[in-house]
């Protein structure tokens, strides 16, 4: 199904806009059971936004590999070994605290990703990211409130906190990590070097930590294989749910 | 009628001639203005019930959320689902302006003590339900609501005008969904009249009971909290709907339905009243689902709005330490 001859670019915004969508659908699923309304409000808020950057990702890599797939069609007709997001946003909801600390990893991640790709050489990506940075400022700034909240909150709070932080530490470095598709993009000045994002990251990390008491684990094994299309158990679950209709009727239009 | 004040009849009436006066010339009542116990108590009745309505009303759609057939549709469902907790929020703070807490009104509708709309005790079994409450049941809404709008208490209506306008989207993409289905494959027309079938009856019963037996009608028509009866607000619904469904080529399952030429009306076969009775008292099929979800993201909810009040009162003792 995935051609290797084609342009690395088409991979490399497939794993933009798979991030996108896997978070995004992930968010949605908390609309109705948040823990107060306004967090429905606001979760509803972060997910319409992440659906709409996998919109414009997915849409132009169908673009670029011109073999008529569309979004709807990276969306739910591909099978998790298609999927090239990160380890990290297939993650599964778990508690607030759980929702909160994954979101702060990747959207901080994100916005420095975006502000790299902004001055892409390639126009579409450089403007779609250009866009979606400013979303995802936002974004940033509402999970690193929470998190400084929740881990500075109550005894409760920073225990499940802290809990979801090692839980899920172990994927925060695969994001980093650059293989030949990146060495590729950078190369062509499209895309940039993750690994260069890692200081930044970390810093900002610490500085937030430290507001909220939190500590950053030691573990230094780090998960990866997402970017490649090797998931987590947890993501054909979420495709299963996500994809059953249009699979069950794939001659339909929705 | 008490208003606080004891011993003072000349004052309660002086107060109460103000208010009555107001409702005449059409002015609105506003949370500063002097009014009646049962006035204000009603208010806080139907506002509640309301935005409990808009809560609860977010589950049966939210199931489809993460099921949506596409992304434009799964984009659409969930910015209206969540136009629905930003109608929740108005409606509570509109409640709120009478004096009574968010906290209060939610527990209230956790210890089943208040009403939401009873629609939402039906459940949603396949993806063209997400059409036909959007539909029918927001169209529903509509009809009963755009009358509020010009109700005579103020936050009430205002906060209604904008709800109203985001309501008429929300029907638009109901009709959008049954259109799409209706002219699909003959599996997906099979859907659509499947859902219609199911949500029609329970949407008719969505105005309340009929004239004859409502108890609220009466007062609330006299101070403008109603501006029309239950049955001619259900006769407006089926009139708009019956066009619409043999537009989408589906058909009302009412073999009594039939258009009365000389009254210019649709008449409809009868009404089960004791479906709509038992569903209310709580005997629907998602009654004890509903309740339960809202309950459940309450309580697990807990802990985070501790946190965030902990939080702010270390800040708050922080900023105020020299």
């Amino acid at each position: 199904m995935i051609a290797t001859a084609r342009d690395p670019r088409v991979e490399y915004v497939m794993r933009l806009g798979d991030n996108a969508l896997v978070l995004a659908q992930r968010l949605c699923a908390w609309i109705a059971h948040a823990p107060v309304m306004e967090e429905d409000v606001a979760l509803a808020n972060v997910s319409l936004d992440l659906f709409g950057q996998a919109r414009l990702w997915l849409g132009y890599a169908g673009e670029l590999e011109g073999a008529g797939r569309d979004e709807d069609h990276f969306a739910f007709h591909r099978a998790a070994s298609g999927f090239r997001n990160v380890l990290l946003v297939e993650r599964p909801n778990g508690d607030f605290a759980a929702t909160t600390v994954r979101g702060y990893f990747f959207d901080l991640w994100s916005y420095l990703a975006l502000g790299e790709l902004a001055r892409s050489r390639d126009e579409r990506i450089a403007a779609i990211a250009g866009k979606t940075r400013k979303e995802t400022a936002y974004h940033l700034r509402r999970s690193e409130d929470w998190l400084i909240r929740l881990g500075d909150g109550t005894p409760e709070s920073h225990a499940r906190t802290q809990h979801a932080v090692n839980d899920l530490w172990r994927y925060t470095g695969e994001p980093f990590l650059r293989d030949e598709i990146d060495a590729a993009m950078l190369d062509a000045g499209v895309g940039f070097d993750p690994a260069t994002l890692l200081d930044p990251w970390n810093e900002r990390v610490r500085s937030a930590f430290s507001a909220a008491t939190l500590a950053i684990p030691s573990d230094p094994w780090m998960q990866r294989g997402g970017k490649s299309g090797l998931h987590t158990e947890q993501l054909s679950y979420l495709l299963a749910e996500m994809q059953a209709l249009p699979r069950s009727m794939p001659e339909a239009a929705w | 009628m008490s208003d606080g004040i004891e011993g003072d009849a000349s004052v309660s009436d002086e107060r109460e001639r103000a208010f009555n006066e107001r409702l005449d010339r059409s002015l609105k009542i506003e949370p500063t203005n002097w009014m009646p116990d049962a006035y204000r108590k009603t208010l806080v009745r139907q506002i509640s019930q309301h935005a409990h309505s808009e809560i609860v009303g977010m589950l049966p759609e939210g199931n489809w959320i993460t099921r949506a057939p596409s992304l434009q549709r799964k984009l659409i469902l969930l910015a209206k689902v969540q136009d629905e907790a930003g109608h929740g929020l108005y409606l509570y703070s509109a409640a709120e302006t009478l004096g009574t807490p968010r906290d209060e009104m939610v527990a209230a509708l956790h210890a089943g003590k208040a009403k939401y709309s009873s629609i939402f005790n039906y459940p949603t079994l396949q993806w063209a339900d997400v059409g036909a409450i959007g539909w029918l049941v927001d169209g529903a809404a509509i009809i009963n609501q755009i009358p509020i709008t010009r109700c005579s208490y103020g936050p009430y209506a205002r906060a209604m005008v904008r709800i109203c306008k985001e309501e008429s989207f929300h029907q638009r993409q109901g009709f959008d969904i049954m259109w799409t289905l209706a002219h699909g494959t003959p599996e997906q027309h099979a859907m659509a009249q499947d859902a219609l079938d199911r949500w029609w009856w329970p949407a008719v019963m969505m105005f309340g009971p009929p004239d004859t037996d409502s108890t609220h009608n009466e007062q609330s028509l006299r101070w403008k909290i109603k501006l029309f009866t239950n049955d001619e607000l259900r006769q407006k619904f089926i009139d708009q709907t019956v066009p619409q469904a043999e537009q989408l080529g589906l058909v009302i399952p009412d073999p009594h339905l039939r258009w009365n030429a000389e009254k210019e009306h649709y008449e409809i076969g009868s009404i089960d009243w004791d479906e709509f009775y038992r569903v209310i008292r709580g005997d629907g099929p998602c009654n004890k689902d509903r309740l339960q979800t809202r309950i459940e993201a309450w309580e697990e909810g807990a802990w985070v709005r501790e946190a965030a009040a902990e939080y702010a009162r270390k800040r708050g003792a922080q900023s105020a330490s020299p």
